[in-house]
C-alpha cells in the first residue's frame, strides 16, 4: 500500500514553505525559502510577486523529494497565505504589476482620507467589519490603479488580475496565462482572503457594489470568491494533478489549525505579526473594543463561520528588523540569548508601531517609539524591551478580547514560530496572568490549511478525527506579581501613549 | 607530500581579495582581479557562502567577507535558543509519533543541557524542564554526547560516575564500551539506569561540517519504551535516529543547498 499525505503551501511574509504531512497530522517533510523584502520608502513593504511564485515552484517539488513521495500521492494541497496583500497582474503574460504592497505598508492614508470623503467609515465598518486602515487591500489597489493611468485603463479594459497571495498563486498553478495567454488559470479567492480586502460585504459574502462604486475599482479585476474548503483546481506547475482543496488566510488557517471549530475557542498566532481570533460561529459579531469581524471559514452549502480577530502589525517582524536593521542579533532566537543575559528591561519601552498601530487602537498616523532611555540601558535591555512589546500587544487584544465577550480568558492557546521563545511564552503568561498553552504542531497556519484541504478531498472524514489529534506540547505559568504588572501596565500605556503623540508631530 | 590543492588556494586568494576592498566586489571583478574563469570563481564563492564565509545583501549582488570568519576560533558555539528554533518541528513530530516527550540537549558549560522539552502526548500534568541538567554518564541523551562530544567526553575523565539506580553504568572502561557500541550503532538507549521506572533513546544532531552539536531523543516508562528484552523497541529508535537526521539537516549536515 502505497502512503497517502496531504500538502500545505504557506506563502507567509517573510519566507514561504510547502510542508507535507500524514493521516495523524504529523509533519513528513518541510521546504522552506524566504524572500526578498522591499522598504523603497519610510513606511513602504514591498514583495516581488513573480520571485514568491518561483519559490513555490522550486520548494513544492523539494518537498515532495523529501518525503520520497510523487504527485499521485499527495492528496491535495492546501494554499495558505499572508493576507491582505496586493497584487496586481497581466492576465496573458503573468507579469506582475510593479511590485505587491505588502500588508504592512502605510503609503495609503491619503488614499483612505480621500475615501473618507466618499463613504462614511462607519459603513465600511458595517459592510466588512473593518476600520478603514492601510492594513486593508483596497486602498493599497486603489494606490496601484491611481498611480499608473496605463495599468488603470488595462484595469478597466480587463488585462489585469488583481489578487491576495492566495489568488496570485493558485492562477498559476493552475497554469497560469498558459501557452495562448488564454488561460487555464483560475482566478479565484476565499472567503477569508475576501474579507480582508475591505470590498467583500461580510452578509452576502460576495465583492459589495457600493463600496466598489466608492473605490472606483472595476469587478473585472477582482478573483471569484469560494468557499475556503472545496476543490478550485487541479495543479498544472510545477507538478501536475493535485487537487487545491483550500484556500485560506494564514491566520484563520491556524485557528483552523487548532481545531477552534466551535464558537467560544481562540488562538493567538506569533508570526511576523502576532493574531489573536476568536471563533463566534455563524453569527456575525461587532466588536465595541477595537477587534475586526473577519470570515473563520466556509465550506461550500453550509453557512460561513466568523471570527473576532485581534491584529496586532509587529511580533517576529520586529525581532527580524533587530537582526536586518539594527544587526543586534545573527539570527531571531538570538533574542532572548540577548534578553536573558539581563533580568529587565532597564527601563525602556519599545512601541513597535512601524505600521501605525493596529488592535485595538487602529491609529494609522502612530509611529515607533524607543522611550526611556538612559546611559544604564544596554542592547540586551533593548532586546527584553523587543519581547516585552509583544507580549503588551498580546495583552492589548486579549483585553478587548475579554471586554467583548464578557469573560476573562482562561487560558491561550499559542502557536508560531516564535513560540519557540521560552522567555516570550513566560513573559506572555507573567503579563495575561493566565496559563500560555502550545499544541505540539506549533506551525498550526500550515496545519490548518493541510486540515482544510484534507476534509476537501475526504482525506479525513471529519473534524472530530483532527480534534483528537490536538496535544499540549508545552505550559507556561504565570509567575509575575500583581504589584509589578501593574506598574508594568502602566509604563507599557504610557509608552502607547507617546507613540500615537508622535504620530501628531509637526511638519 | 603532495603540491597544494589550487581550489583552496584560490580560496584564499578570494577571501584576501574581499577582505581588502572596502566596498562588496561583484563576481565579475573578484574573477578578473584573480584571472579566475567566471564559472570558477562563482564556484568557490558559493561554497565560501555556504560554509558561511563570505556573505551576499542580495541574491547575485556582491560579495564581502562575513563577519563570522572573524568570529573562528574563539569558541562561538551553538546558540541553545537557536537549537530549539530549528529543531521544533521535528521534535514535535517525534513527540506525536513516539507518544513519549522529546528532548533536545547540548552540552553547555561542562553539562548536558536540555535545550527544548516537547511533553508527553497522553497528557497529565508536565512541566517544562528547558534548561535543567541530565546526567552525562547514565541518561541517553548525555551519553550520546559523551559518545561524539570530545569536549564533553573530557569531563567525564576528571569526575567520578554516580550510582543513580542499580542499571546506572559506573565502571569507566565498561562506559567507553558502551560508548564505543553508540558510536557504531549511531544512537543511544539507558534503561533504568537513571530512574529505576525510566528509559530512553537518544540520536546525535550534526552541524553542516558533521560534527555532533547536540542530541534529541525520547523519554518514558520502561515498558512502553522496551520491548519484552528490555531493549528499546526498534520503531522507537527508527523513529529518534530520524529526527536526528532531520534536525541535522535543518543545520546544513548533509544539504546539497
Amino acid at each position: 500500500m502505497t502512503v497517502k499525505l496531504v500538502a500545505a503551501l504557506d506563502q507567509g511574509t517573510t519566507s514561504t514553505r510547502c510542508m507535507l504531512f500524514d493521516r495523524q497530522g504529523r509533519m513528513v517533510s518541510i521546504a522552506q525559502r524566504e524572500h526578498q523584502q522591499y522598504y523603497p520608502h519610510p513606511g513602504w513593504v514591498e514583495h516581488d510577486a513573480a520571485e514568491i511564485w518561483s519559490i513555490v515552484r522550486r520548494i513544492i517539488p523539494q518537498a515532495l523529494a523529501d518525503a520520497g513521495v510523487g504527485a499521485a500521492e499527495v492528496v491535495a494541497l492546501g494554499v495558505t497565505n499572508q493576507r491582505e496583500t496586493a497584487v496586481l497582474w497581466n492576465r496573458h503574460t503573468g507579469v506582475p504589476v510593479g511590485r505587491a504592497i505588502v500588508w504592512q505598508d502605510t503609503r495609503t492614508t491619503d488614499v483612505l482620507a480621500d475615501l473618507a470623503t466618499r463613504i462614511d467609515p462607519a459603513r465600511v465598518l458595517a459592510r466588512t467589519g473593518l476600520p478603514m486602515a492601510n492594513y486593508f487591500s483596497a486602498a493599497k489597489l486603489r494606490w496601484m490603479l491611481d498611480r499608473n493611468p496605463a495599468a488603470a485603463a488595462a484595469a478597466a479594459a480587463g488585462d489585469l488580475l488583481f489578487g491576495t497571495m492566495d489568488s496570485w498563486i493558485t492562477w498559476n498553478l493552475s497554469g497560469g496565462p498558459g501557452r495562448d495567454g488564454g488561460g487555464p488559470g483560475v482566478h479565484v479567492t476565499d472567503v477569508t482572503n475576501a474579507s480582508r480586502t475591505m470590498l467583500m460585504n461580510l452578509d452576502t459574502l460576495d465583492w459589495d457594489p457600493e463600496l466598489l462604486a466608492a473605490t472606483a475599482i472595476p469587478r473585472a479585476v477582482l478573483p471569484e470568491i469560494r468557499p475556503t474548503i472545496g476543490v478550485v483546481a487541479r495543479t498544472v506547475d510545477p507538478v501536475p494533478g493535485i487537487a487545491i482543496g483550500a484556500l485560506i488566510g494564514d491566520q484563520q488557517a491556524s485557528l483552523f489549525g487548532q481545531t477552534a471549530f466551535e464558537a467560544g475557542e481562540a488562538k493567538c498566532t506569533f508570526g511576523t505579526g502576532s493574531f489573536l481570533l476568536l471563533n463566534t460561529g455563524p453569527e456575525v459579531i461587532r466588536s465595541s473594543h477595537g477587534l475586526i469581524t473577519t470570515v473563520a471559514h466556509k465550506v461550500a452549502g453550509e453557512p460561513a463561520v466568523y471570527a473576532l480577530e485581534g491584529s496586532v502589525a509587529q511580533a517576529g517582524g520586529l525581532v527580524q528588523w533587530c537582526r536586518d536593521n539594527l544587526g543586534l542579533i545573527r539570527s531571531p532566537a538570538e533574542i532572548e540569548t540577548l534578553a536573558r543575559s539581563v533580568p529587565d528591561n532597564g527601563g525602556c519601552y519599545l512601541v513597535p508601531a512601524f505600521s501605525g498601530l493596529f488592535a485595538p487602537y487602529w491609529d494609522n498616523m502612530a509611529q515607533g517609539v524607543l522611550v526611556g532611555l538612559t546611559s544604564y540601558v544596554t542592547k540586551a535591555h533593548i532586546a527584553r524591551a523587543v519581547l516585552e512589546a509583544t507580549a503588551w500587544q498580546t495583552h492589548d487584544v486579549v483585553d478587548a478580547m475579554n471586554a467583548d465577550a464578557g469573560v476573562a480568558a482562561r487560558s491561550l492557546a499559542v502557536d508560531g514560530g516564535m513560540t519557540s521563545d521560552n522567555l516570550l511564552m513566560q513573559t506572555i503568561a507573567d503579563v495575561l496572568d493566565i496559563p500560555v498553552v502550545r499544541p505540539m504542531m506549533a506551525e498550526t497556519v500550515a496545519l490548518g490549511a493541510a486540515y482544510a484541504a484534507g476534509l476537501a478531498v475526504g482525506y479525513w472524514s471529519d473534524r472530530q478525527v483532527l480534534r483528537r489529534f490536538w496535544r499540549k506540547a508545552g505550559e507556561w505559568q504565570p509567575s509575575m506579581t500583581a504589584a509589578r504588572r501593574e506598574v508594568e501596565l502602566a509604563r507599557w500605556k504610557h509608552a502607547v501613549a507617546a507613540a500615537q503623540l508622535w504620530g501628531q508631530r509637526p511638519g | 607530500m603532495p603540491g597544494n590543492v589550487q581550489s583552496v588556494e584560490r580560496a584564499a586568494a578570494i577571501l584576501r581579495l574581499l577582505a581588502d576592498e572596502d566596498e562588496p566586489q561583484a563576481l565579475a571583478q573578484v574573477a578578473s582581479a584573480l584571472g579566475l574563469a567566471k564559472p570558477t570563481a562563482h564556484g568557490i564563492l558559493r561554497t565560501l557562502e555556504d560554509v558561511g564565509f563570505v556573505e551576499q545583501d542580495v541574491p547575485n549582488g556582491p560579495y564581502r567577507v562575513a563577519a563570522d570568519l572573524f568570529h573562528l576560533g574563539r569558541g562561538e558555539k551553538l546558540d541553545p535558543n537557536e537549537l530549539r528554533s530549528l529543531s521544533m518541528n521535528w521534535t514535535d513530530a517525534l513527540a506525536a509519533r513516539t507518544g513519549e516527550s522529546a528532548r533536545v540537549a547540548t552540552f553547555h558549560r561542562g553539562r548536558a543541557e536540555v535545550a527544548h522539552h516537547v511533553f508527553r502526548a497522553d497528557g497529565g500534568t508536565q512541566v517544562l524542564v528547558t534548561g535543567s541538567v541530565v546526567p552525562l554518564h547514565a541518561s541517553a541523551l548525555g551519553k550520546v554526547l559523551l559518545a561524539y562530544y570530545p569536549g564533553a567526553a573530557r569531563t567525564l575523565l576528571r569526575q567520578d560516575l554516580p550510582a543513580l539506580t542499580t542499571r546506572t553504568i559506573i565502571d569507566r572502561v565498561a562506559l567507553q564500551r558502551e560508548l564505543a557500541g553508540i558510536r557504531d550503532v549511531g544512537w543511544a538507549g539507558s534503561v533504568g539506569e537513571v530512574d529505576p521506572a525510566v528509559a530512553g533513546v537518544a540520536a546525535p544532531i550534526r552541524d553542516r561540517g558533521g560534527y555532533v552539536v547536540a542530541v534529541v531523543g525520547i523519554e518514558g516508562a520502561i515498558e512502553r519504551v522496551c520491548d519484552d528484552r528490555s531493549r528499546p523497541r526498534t520503531a522507537l529508535v527508527t523513529q529518534v535516529t530520524r529526527a536526528g537526521r532531520a534536525i541535522s539537516r535543518e543545520l546544513g549536515h548533509g544539504r546539497d543547498r
